[in-house]
Order: structure tokens, then sequence, then C-alpha cells
């Protein structure tokens, strides 16, 4: 009964670090909802993680560490924040093109060249972060403190405001909502944003149409090609800022290659089936599966060995939820029906 | 008249087949025209130029007298151009307005749904359709999803509109609703290109037929002028019998009993309900309903392929007169216990052939099993390919290369009753067999069932031509949402009477 109220005292610190931890995958599965609206299935959302998330670094730290240093000047907070966004939204982007290069224009099989994509991505991640690690002078000496300070950054003023109000009830309501960098609420934003954007309006319409019956999208007058493009490259995009996040607000801007980004990838793309390809259901999802994968640390007396099945259970709801779609056969809850199949106009 | 739309000497080629030749056609404004010719004649390709699927390779299309290039759908829209495919191009998870508008560039990005379904509403009053914008495709019938097919072509103001095989899903009344809709378009001044292989269906509802014959054009005439015969012959390029033999066979014996056969799907919902009836040797029973009323279910039963519920009870009866109960069988009980069983089934490659081999591994598929060496006999189904394929006059360019998918429709479709009819089956049923092929192969196949009637098989004839059935079958058994509405002697009813049956138990009597 005790480790029962223990658990409930410490529920709102794991659920900061579940929104934290959510936000990295919430990023990687709005980007891959993207893609696969239109009927593009990348399995390379790992790889494209680890692309953004090396990009964003690597800019920022030969900004912070080398020109700066060089030249003595401060680095400016503004500009790191630009250089790396750019820089990681860029690099995804280019790799999700790679993709859709083979996949749209030379027609390989998308599974394939997903996974592809996702050993690529790690590869080189993990050879330039190798790289800035010698630079830095030796494993876990990379830093760049200004741009992940201000990718961290928060109103200090409010959540302690806020903190003070519930201090009787031994949690921290500003922490709890607002102690987090930016782009934890661009992603929420963002979210509701595709909501609107495929539901509401004619363009959304289209791209749905391009992953649902790409025949009838074409033959509505739907530039076919072009949606798929711009689709797969604006997702992989957006996946990459997942990488960054993870980079900058997760680990505090320095490289580490235990695999952490792939395991988070493959979450990311669970995370788009657990919301049954709804932008708005990937916001909670995506808290659910960070509290879910945080949940050993708070359970008392778990071993290493016990705390490893308690980080399977994010998986374990997905196939659940798996199941119970293919079960119900609610059509709204299906994936896009031309999900994975290549698209040939003149096929007779 | 003024001309809508002209076409000259339009050629397209696929590889070294040449699909359309030098062909030219002029269309009126406030027509329909029939375009008529066999399968493989050219006729889709033909339109899917103009509507912007594909280009051709050579020859001029004038639009209003101007001369104008339609490279994509787009094109095609903007020309007022719309086409109505034979199988339809809507997003199933879209509602009837959303489908309508796809593709659509509105004055805001924001889609006005009021304002939708004003228009949806103002068109379907104008030429009498009834269509609810918010319902989605998968919830619909046949004939409604092609409703907002149409009116999706008109809301994007088409002039001239191309319907290809509009009326090969539909019930008899649907196809009068369709045609007054047609009409109505006509007076409207809309030019209209009908495909559709019911010959009296080109009689009835236009005004000119153009017949195309293996990518060329063979000429037109006034509908007025022309007759059944006379259309076929312009087809088919020589005097063809349009009459279905439909001999009595005298022998007939019970060779199947169905009983009570109910069978549900995934979702609990009764596919057939309470289905008894007996399958005669010697009789082609054929099985009317609309598309969806239980037929594939049916036949599936009877083959061992779906779960049946408590209570139903199907027997077999072989030709020593000894009783065998066939339900709880798979298909591979039904061999081991002699049970001569064949089956065309609605899904060619699905569950009848495998594409990717050829005919003789197609056709091995049936005989492997026989003898007793543990090496393939190759001899025997390499026989009986060739057989099969100079009988039926099969046009393949070998029996042991070429992948079968790479044959026409008539063509797959002749090697796979070819081969279900070589394993002399006492019961032979088929679904839709004669979909999508020509007049001509549909004959042969009509022939080869008689045939195999006279020799004293149970028949089963699954289909959607009513005028076939009628022709075709000693009786007919109607399903109408998987309940038997009736079984009526073919020779004594009419067409009329089985569309009541269709849409309602009993035919509403």
């Amino acid at each position: 009964m005790n480790g029962f109220l223990n658990f409930l005292i410490s529920f709102p610190t794991l659920l900061h670090s579940g929104i934290i931890f959510g936000t990295v995958i919430m990023y990687g599965a709005l980007g891959e909802i993207i893609t696969e609206k239109s009927g593009n299935l990348n399995l390379g959302v790992p790889g494209i993680m680890y692309l953004g998330g090396i990009a964003g670094l690597a800019s920022t730290f030969f900004y912070e560490n080398i020109y700066c240093v060089n030249n003595g000047v401060q680095p400016s907070a503004f500009l790191c924040i630009v250089m790396a966004l750019v820089a990681a939204f860029l690099a995804s982007a280019l790799g999700a093109l790679i993709y859709s290069f083979l996949t749209i224009t030379l027609r390989t099989n998308q599974n394939v060249t997903g996974l592809t994509l996702t050993i690529f991505g790690s590869g080189i991640g993990n050879f330039f972060g190798g790289s800035l690690n010698k630079l830095a002078g030796g494993v876990g000496q990379i830093n760049t403190l200004v741009t992940s300070a201000s990718f961290r950054a928060y109103p200090a003023k409010l959540v302690n405001a806020l903190d003070k109000v519930t201090e009787k009830l031994h949690f921290g309501l500003g922490t709890l909502l607002f102690s987090y960098g930016f782009l934890t609420f661009v992603a929420i934003a963002l979210a509701i944003f595709l909501w609107y954007f495929f539901t509401k309006t004619r363009t959304g319409l289209s791209l749905r149409a391009v992953g649902e019956n790409t025949g009838t999208a074409d033959a509505a007058g739907i530039n076919v090609t072009a949606f798929k493009y711009l689709a797969t490259c604006i997702g992989g995009g957006i996946s990459g800022i997942g990488g960054l996040y993870y980079v900058m607000n997760y680990i505090g801007g320095t490289w580490e290659n235990q695999g952490t980004i792939e395991a988070l990838g493959w979450l990311a793309v669970a995370l788009v089936i657990f919301a049954t390809w709804k932008p708005l259901r990937s916001i909670w999802g995506s808290y659910l599966f960070g509290v879910l994968y945080w949940a050993y640390f708070y359970i008392p007396g778990l071993t290493r060995s016990s705390q490893e099945i308690f980080k399977m259970i994010p998986y374990i709801v997905t196939i659940f939820v798996l199941l119970m779609v293919s079960m119900r056969r609610k059509k709204e809850d299906q994936p896009p029906a031309s999900l994975g199949l290549p698209y040939f106009r003149e096929e007779r | 008249m003024e001309k809508a739309l002209e076409l000259k000497n339009i050629t397209k080629h696929f590889g070294s087949l040449i699909a359309n030749d030098h062909i030219g056609l002029t269309l009126y404004k406030g027509e329909i025209l029939s375009l008529l010719g066999e399968n493989g004649s050219g006729k889709t390709t033909l339109m899917n130029m103009i509507s912007g699927i594909y280009y051709p390779d050579e020859g001029q299309i004038f639009v209003d007298g101007k001369e104008v290039e339609i490279k994509s759908p787009k094109d095609a829209f903007d020309l007022h151009i719309g086409m109505i495919h034979q199988h339809f191009k809507l997003v199933d998870v879209f509602t009837a307005a959303e489908n309508i508008v796809l593709g659509l560039e509105g004055e805001k990005g924001k889609l006005d749904k009021k304002a939708v379904h004003a228009a949806v509403k103002e068109i379907a009053d104008r030429y009498g359709f009834e269509i609810d914008p918010n319902k989605k495709i998968y919830d619909m019938s046949v004939s409604e999803k092609q409703t907002v097919e149409i009116v999706k072509v008109l809301y994007r103001g088409a002039n001239i509109l191309i319907l290809d095989e509009p009326t090969a899903v539909l019930t008899p009344q649907e196809t009068n609703k369709l045609f007054a809709v047609m009409r109505n378009m006509k007076q409207d001044g809309k030019a209209i290109i009908i495909i559709t292989h019911k010959l009296h269906e080109v009689l009835d509802v236009s005004d000119r037929v153009v017949v195309l014959r293996k990518g060329k054009y063979i000429g037109d005439v006034e509908t007025k002028n022309a007759s059944q015969q006379s259309l076929t012959d312009m087809m088919v390029g020589r005097a063809v019998s349009l009459n279905i033999d439909r001999p009595h066979y005298e022998n007939q014996r019970d060779t199947l009993l169905v009983e009570h056969l109910t069978v549900r799907d995934k979702e609990g919902v009764k596919k057939l309900d309470d289905v008894t009836f007996t399958a005669r040797g010697g009789e082609i029973l054929g099985i009317a309903g609309i598309a969806g009323s239980g037929q594939r279910e049916l036949l599936e039963s009877i083959a061992g392929l779906q779960h049946l519920e408590e209570g139903s009870k199907i027997t077999y009866i072989n030709p020593e007169g000894k009783h065998i109960d066939v339900n709880g069988m798979d298909p591979l009980d039904i061999i081991n216990n002699n049970i001569l069983l064949s089956f065309v089934p609605e899904d060619r490659f699905g569950m009848g052939l495998v594409g990717g081999m050829d005919i003789t591994k197609n056709v091995m598929l049936r005989t492997y099993r026989r003898g007793a060496s543990p090496v393939l006999d190759r001899k025997y189904p390499l026989d009986l390919s060739n057989k099969i394929v100079n009988d039926l006059e099969v046009m393949t360019p070998d029996v042991n290369k070429t992948p079968i998918r790479k044959l026409s429709g008539g063509n797959v479709q002749k090697v796979l009753v070819g081969r279900e009819i070589e394993c002399h089956p006492t019961v032979l049923m088929t679904a839709y067999a004669v979909r999508g092929l020509d007049i001509n192969t549909s004959y042969t196949i009509y022939n080869l069932l008689t045939e195999q009637k006279m020799q004293g098989v149970a028949v089963i004839y699954v289909g959607e031509d009513l005028d076939v059935l009628l022709e075709l079958c000693d009786r007919l058994l109607v399903l109408c949402g998987g309940k038997v509405s009736g079984i009526v002697d073919a020779r004594k009813i009419t067409k009329e009477e089985v569309g009541l049956m269709m849409t309602k138990v009993g035919g509403g009597a």
C-alpha cells in the first residue's frame, strides 16, 4: 500500500519524464504519419532521426566550439537554434529524398528501402558522431552548451509561481505543465495543425486520397508524384526534428552511440500504428509511451533484468492495439489502403 | 449538329501490340454514342486517351473544334471531359461529397462542405439522381457508387461524358434509372459515349453506334437502322449465331442437395440464410442476384471453403447413388472422397490460377496428385494443356513458358474453364464465368457449359447478365440478401420479374 502511495506521489515526475521522452517519438511519428498518408511506408524513420540528430549537433558544434572559440565571440542563442533546426530538417529531408527517389521514381520495394535507410542513417550518425568526439577530445566530450540550453529554456518565473500554488500537494504544477523546451509545445501545435490539415483542407484531402487510392487520386487530376515526394520529404524532415530533440533536450547536446535513437525510431513507427494514423491521438499516445517506458524507474524492487521487461510495454501495447484495430475492422482506423504499394499509371 | 469531340488518326502501341490503329471518331453535342467492340478491340484504350490516362503515339484530338493535347486527367477535366471508369475511381473511406470535390482547387484552402452539398444537390435535382453527400463510399451499393462517379464528373462541369460498361453491375431497374438520367443529360446538350457489351442496351439508349475491331475503326451506324445481328456481325467481322442453344437432357438426376445452408461472415452477419435447393445432373442451375447477395459464399460453401452454421447440410450423391455428407469437409477431403467437383471461382488469379506460372504448371495444380511416383509427372499436364489450347482456341505464344498473367482475360478464362472440365466433374460451379469477356468468347463458354450439361453434369452458373441467365439456364435460383427469393423455371419467367425478385424476397408479388 505504501509502495502504491509512493508511486502516486511520484507520478507527476514520471509524467514529466514521459512527456520529454514522448516528444522525441511524437516528432518521429508525426513525420511518419504525413509520409504514410501519401502511401509511402518509410521504415527509415530511425535512420532519419539519426541524420537529424547528427546534423543538428554537428552544425552547432562547429559554430559554438570552433567558429566562436576561434573568433572569440559569444555564440548567439538564436543562431544556434535556427542553425540546428535547419540543419536537422534538411539532412533528414535529404535522407527521405533518397528514399523517395528509390521508391517513387525507381519503384523499389518500400520495406527494403526503408530498412536500408535506417542502417545508412545510423551508420552516418555514428560515424560523424565518432569524428566529432575525436575533435572534441574524447568520447562524451562533445558539448554544445549554448544550443542545448537554448533548446531547453523555459519560462522559469511562471513555472515557479505555479509550483508555489500546488506546493502543499507535493508536486509542481508549473514544472509539470511548462518546464519544457519550446519544441515540446511546437510538437503539440504541429499535431493539431496536421489534424486540421488532413481533415479540413483540400490539400489534405488530396494527400489522403493519394495514400488511400493512388489511381483515383491520379484520375482526379492530383499530381501524385509531387504529393508523394513532398509528403515523404517534409515528413522525413519532421521525423528528423525528433532526433534533434533527443540530442539537445534529452541528452543535453552531446552524442552517444548506444543505439537509443534507433530504439526510439522504432517506437515512433509503433506509435503511428498506435495512433491509427491520427495526429491528435499521437499526442497522448506518445506521452503514454513515455510513461510506460519510464514506469520501471518508479516501481520499487525491480532488478536490471526485470526493468527490461517493463521497457517492452510500449511495444506490447502497440501489438495489442494492432490486434484490436484489425479485429474491429473500423474503416477509419485502418492504414491508408495503398500503403506500401508502388504506383504505375500505364500498367495494363 | 455541333461537334463536341473529334479524333483523327489516333494510334497507340503497347510494346509490339497496336491497341488503336489510326482511329477517327466524331461525337456531336446532345448525342449518346455507343462504342462497340469485342474485348481487346481497343475501346477502353481509346477512351483512356480522351480522359488523359494514356497519351496517344500519333493523331489529333479536337474539342469544340479546337485541337487540344490531353496529357493528364487534369487536362481532360479542364476541357470538360469526364470518364466514369468500369472500376470506380472512388476513395472508400471518404464521403460522397469528399470524393466529388477531390483534386479540385477551391477559392480557399479550407473545404466548404455546405457549398459542396448545395452544389451536389442542385446537380442531383437537375438530372434526377438520388445521392446522400455525407454517406461513406464503403457503405454504398454499386449503383450508389456509380451515381457518385457521375455526379463527380458533372460537378467538374463535364460536357463530354464517357461511361465504360456502366451497366455491367446494375439490376435492370437500376439500368433503366441510369438510362433515364443519361437521356436527361442528353436533353441538356451533353455529349455521351457509352461502352457496353449488351446489345439490347445499345439499341435502347444510343443514337449512333461506332464499332471497333482489333484496334481498327470499322464504321458507324444510326441506331435506328441497326439490329443486334447486324451489330454483332460488324463487331466480329463475320456472321455469328446469337442464339444460345438450350437442349433438354432426359436423364436428370439429383446430384447435390443443399439444405438450410446458413453462413456468417467474420462480423457475424448472415451472408446466407437458410438456403435450400437441389442441383440436378443434366441441367444448368443459374444463380441470379445483386452483387454480394451471397453468391460467392454459396459456391465456396459447396467447395468446402466456408464455415457452415449449425443445421446446414450439403449432400453429394455420386453416380452410383451413394449419399456423401459434404459439410465439414475441406477441399482436400472432397478430393480424397472422390467427389468430382469443379469450381471456376470469381477471382481468377486469387483462387483459380497462379498468375506467374505458365499454362502447364497451372494445369498441373489439378493433376499433380495422380500416380504414385514422388517425381512430378510433366507429360500428362503438358498433353492436357495442348489439348485445352487446341480445343478452346486459346491464343498463347506457348504452353510452358509464358506466365498466364500475360494472356488476355478471355484466354485466361478459357484455360481455367478448360482445366476444370478436363477433371471430368459431376458438379461444375462457375462464378461470373464470362465477366469481362467479349461476345465470341462468352459464347464459347456458354457452349462448353451446355456440352457439360448434356453429359449429365450438374452445372451451377452464377451470372450477372439476366438476358444470358434466362437463355442459358434451365432453372434459376434468385438470391436476395442471402435468402432464396425464389427458384423458377428460366423458360417461363421475364427479366423484370427476376429483377424484382433480386431486390425483394419473393418479388413482392
